[in-house]
């Protein structure tokens, strides 16, 4: 497969937790690794995600939670991008998440669950990686 | 201040000392690195001496404890007096889970309350509306109405422990329901002591729990601080915080520049409303993080100190002593904590409770080991209390004030970051104050630029983090992690249920009108609140009360 257009991310906080960090860093990461990524800011509702990956036509969307809402808001935004036909959009996640809430996720189809420590270089390769271009 | 000529003389035997007997190692051994920084980045020497402090005038810069500058410590005595009250944040699920933790930790001989709201509370949300499905109980206590904040409290006398409220946004609300939940213990306001957070800005900025525009924010905290000189004068009405700061990304000396710049907003704001600076300003109280960089941390809060009691006389002229300390609350820093070796966290900790100590912290926090990975378990909140007692009783720092004092690497520290800062807060006066560099975004810039630079820095192997990047190990997942019950949303909703058919929801109406109606006038807004809460109306009723007449914020995205 030949990438011929560059790789689009949704960067995106679900839920009503304010620690965006993380998501920031990746964000800048991933940019700094020549993706064009798009930061949705608080407090975002699976819908309004799902929206808004649709619209920028991502091919990835980085779901950051560390209220501990997961189980909860990573399988919806699964859920709503099926339901839409959008399910060709890689899906991973981030935060604080327990070890054993992680096949679970996985299970509802979050392609991979990154927890604190990992080092950013490792979640750009898994999206060169991973994504459906 | 030092003899000029002794100092030269110091300056030409450090010269040549460095020439000679430095090199000679350095030669054959060179030094780890070609460079030294602090965890804030600042350049580390390899040796400091009387030089490097020479400026320094110990009575105008140092003073003595309870005095001005304050950069010794705000008592007089410190902790040989008392010693810090040693107050762990705690709270999840619903009100009588939470309630059962509370009376473990004094049980244990935690010496003050410290209450961990939920998102959907901090943020003006019952727990049956569709934002709160997934966060209810999550990270804090479920709080709908009075009938939770009684539960959460039952059994523990008012008048007799400090309670600080991580509360910010719906301040009012909690502490107008704190009030009503004394008068039912017979405890009157005057006798209640604690604190709110209530510091909006760095909402905006770090945290994230903004309801309402900066304005209307502005003015519900210059109520509160009006209500409260009138009613609660025990009561520490704002913890302005730069723990959130820290914790998206600051350094130590950011920590302190945007910290206080906000301090000067509040300050600023309340003289604007009318209110003399020596009635409020003493009741101003601080909350600070401490990091891993155990002498830099030490300095940081001296350097706090003495900023920002030069701020309140120079600045605003406050006369009254009280209105120039800075008293803080520190907690450890959660950002610090790795998932990975969990245990090595109880060291981590322990360093930063010592530079809490050390750098004369009026009440502390100490993290969980398990924190990286979820909320606390009893175990882990009880070893991290210990620390605390074992700092207090064993490692004798407790027994003199301000031991670090006169060091002068310390010394030179503590003088860089007030320096630092106070470039920093000149640049903001520059931009508006506060609230302004906010709005443009340079505040949550510089700091996501540092948080940036500190995990390159991590990654390129020139910081290190044990266990992380390196001395890694196969590792079992942790066990005996804290799980919130699952039930607990669906548990409060069905207590709304009942609280909505059972209270006078014609008196519910009739004070979330009156709320309304003052909240459209200038009139201060605590009074109404005050009603509303009585009548068991739900935080969310009264959020969006004030939601419909002061509109909500809207954030701008940086990256």
């Amino acid at each position: 497969m030949t990438q011929t257009n560059t790789i689009r991310v949704l960067v995106a906080k679900p839920g009503l937790d304010g620690h965006d960090r993380g998501a920031k860093v990746i964000a800048r990461a991933l940019r700094d690794a020549g993706m064009e990524v798009i930061y949705t800011g608080l407090r975002q509702t699976p819908e309004q995600i799902v929206e808004a990956a649709i619209q920028e036509d991502v091919d990835a969307i980085g779901l950051s939670i560390l209220s501990g809402a997961h189980n909860f808001l990573f399988p919806k935004v699964v859920e709503l991008l099926k339901k839409e036909g959008a399910d060709d959009i890689l899906v991973i996640g981030g935060g604080v998440i327990p070890d054993e809430d992680i096949p679970g996720l996985k299970e509802a189809g979050i392609a991979e669950i990154f927890t604190p420590g990992t080092p950013t270089s490792r979640i750009v390769e898994f999206i060169k990686e991973n994504v459906k271009h | 201040m030092y003899d000029k000529d002794y100092i030269e003389k110091i300056n030409e035997k450090k010269k040549d000392w460095e020439e000679t007997t430095v090199k000679k190692v350095t030669s054959k051994y060179p030094e780890r690195y070609e460079k030294f920084y602090t965890n804030s980045n600042q350049e580390v020497d390899r040796l400091y001496t009387e030089s490097d402090i020479q400026d320094l005038d110990y009575l105008e810069d140092l003073g003595f404890p309870g005095q001005y500058p304050y950069t010794r410590g705000v008592q007089p005595t410190m902790y040989r007096g008392r010693l810090w009250t040693m107050r762990q944040y705690a709270g999840f699920g619903n009100a009588e889970e939470s309630n059962k933790r509370y009376k473990y930790l004094l049980s244990q001989g935690q010496t003050g309350l410290s209450v961990a709201f939920d998102l959907p509370t901090q943020i003006g949300y019952d727990s049956d509306q569709p934002l709160s499905q997934g966060e209810v109980g999550k990270v804090g206590v479920a709080i709908d109405s009075l009938k939770d904040m009684e539960l959460l409290f039952n059994g523990i006398p008012l008048d007799k422990v400090s309670t600080s409220m991580t509360i910010n946004a719906p301040a009012s609300v909690l502490l107008a329901m704190y009030i009503a939940v004394a008068e039912k213990q017979g405890v009157s306001p005057e006798k209640l002591s604690g604190t709110i957070q209530n510091d909006i800005l760095k909402e905006y900025v770090a945290r994230g729990t903004y309801i309402f525009p900066p304005q209307p924010s502005m003015r519900l905290i210059t109520n509160i601080f009006e209500f409260c000189s009138a009613n609660l004068p025990r009561w520490n009405t704002i913890s302005i915080s730069g723990y959130h700061i820290r914790e998206a990304g600051a350094t130590a000396i950011q920590e302190v520049a945007f910290t206080l710049a906000n301090g000067i907003a509040y300050v600023e704001a309340a003289i604007n409303a009318g209110l003399d600076v020596d009635e409020f300003a003493p009741r101003l109280s601080f909350f600070f993080n401490a990091h891993n960089d155990l002498l830099e941390e030490v300095a940081k809060f001296r350097a706090a100190r003495r900023l920002w009691a030069r701020i309140m006389k120079e600045r605003f002229k406050a006369k009254k002593p009280k209105s120039l300390m800075l008293r803080f609350h520190t907690q450890t820093g959660g950002s610090t904590l790795t998932a990975q070796q969990p245990d090595n966290n109880i060291v981590r900790v322990t360093l930063q409770a010592l530079a809490a100590v050390l750098g004369g912290t009026q009440s502390l926090h100490t993290n969980s080991r398990d924190e990286a990975l979820a909320l606390p378990s009893e175990d882990s909140v009880r070893i991290a209390l210990r620390t605390q007692q074992i700092i207090a009783h064993e490692s004798g720092v407790a027994e003199t004030i301000d031991p670090l004092a006169g060091s002068y690497y310390v010394e030179s520290l503590t003088n860089s970051i007030e320096q630092k800062a106070r470039e920093y807060i000149e640049k903001i006066d520059q931009l508006g104050g506060s609230p302004k560099a906010i709005e443009k975004g340079y505040i949550q810039q510089e700091i996501q630029d540092s948080a940036y630079r500190y995990q390159m820095d991590i990654e390129s192997g020139r910081r290190i983090v044990v266990g992380v990047n390196k001395f890694q190990i196969e590792e079992e997942p942790p066990k005996g992690l804290l799980k919130v019950d699952p039930e607990v949303g669906r548990k409060q909703e069905e207590q709304l249920k009942e609280l909505k058919s059972s209270r006078d929801n014609l008196a519910v109406q009739e004070a979330l009108k009156e709320l309304e109606a003052k909240a459209k006038t200038d009139e201060n807004v605590m009074p109404a609140v005050i009603k509303c809460v009585k009548c068991y109306a739900t935080l969310g009723e009264i959020c969006d009360t004030l939601r419909g007449v002061f509109g909500e914020y809207k954030a701008s995205v940086i990256i």
